[in-house]
């Protein structure tokens, strides 16, 4: 009967990478969970893919704060080849 | 020729001379977070202006001008997309799992995770273990780097990337997938076994 929520360990990580965003659905940790029971790599994999996750995020968080803006020079030649466009 | 467009009864008018000045760092701001590049946002900025100044006279005011230049710069972003998927593939992905044969799923014997000897440091404030992460992530392909950044640097709503990227959401969970675990065995060698 459990054969049906039975994964390989490339589905399993899977899982627990969309997990990581919060979005895998019931089954999907159920049969997540269900693999851990044979699965000790798996198991391994998903506690440093949590860490890799707070990780992330901090970087996520520096890297937003960042408003990425044209240079004046870029802004001027894209002027020019636009004038010269329009013509 | 005349390209400011004035209709009377909606008095719209496309001043296509302030384009550069009042769009440019939005637009250019809004391509480099996500094709993490900046030489080809600037190209995607310079394209979406011709484009827009080809098109002008189709503009129908039904939208501000900013809303329309950025839905071509969207089709543009698209089209980058497609182009460096179409140019490489999946060969450069390295496999983590057998993808056939009776093994089919498992994990590769020496792809397998390994246990971490640097736990210490991983506080993101260390400027060396931030310009790690940055340099395994370049190292990722092209299209796996640009859907891992959208998602978890940039924290896109799953719909949104796939609406964006013309994508199904297996597919996108499939690329963040790869890219997580190829990402995972960077920092593994780069950082936490060294």
């Amino acid at each position: 009967m459990l054969k049906k929520y039975k994964i390989t360990c490339d589905e399993a990580t899977t899982i627990c990478d969309k997990n990581q965003y919060g979005e895998a659905s019931f089954l999907e940790k159920m049969k997540l969970n269900l693999h851990f029971l044979n699965c000790k790599t798996c198991y391994s994999y998903t506690k440093q893919n949590m860490s890799l996750t707070k990780l992330y995020k901090g970087h996520a968080s520096s890297c937003q704060s960042l408003k990425h803006c044209m240079t004046d020079e870029d802004k001027l030649a894209l002027k020019k080849e636009f004038e010269k466009i329009k013509l | 020729m005349d390209f400011n467009l004035k209709m009377t009864e909606d008095k719209v008018t496309l001043d296509t001379s302030k384009w550069i000045d009042n769009y440019a760092d939005y637009m250019y701001n809004y391509a480099v977070v996500r094709v993490s590049n900046e030489d080809i946002a600037k190209d995607l900025v310079q394209d979406t202006f011709f484009a827009g100044l080809k098109s002008a006279k189709n503009f129908q005011g039904k939208s501000t001008e900013r809303t329309w230049l950025v839905s071509i710069l969207k089709r543009k972003i698209i089209d980058h997309y497609r182009k460096i998927n179409s140019k490489k593939g999946q060969a450069e992905v390295r496999m983590n799992f057998y993808d056939d044969g009776e093994n089919e799923g498992n994990w590769i014997e020496d792809r397998v995770p390994q246990s971490w000897n640097n736990q210490s440091e991983k506080n993101i404030e260390n400027e060396e273990l931030k310009s790690q992460l940055e340099r395994c992530i370049d190292a990722l392909p092209e299209k796996y780097a640009m859907v891992f950044r959208m998602k978890t640097i940039q924290e896109f709503e799953t719909e949104e990337i796939c609406k964006e990227l013309d994508i199904t959401s297996s597919n996108l969970w499939v690329i963040i997938h790869r890219a997580r675990t190829q990402l995972r065995r960077c920092m593994e060698d780069n950082w936490f076994n060294i």
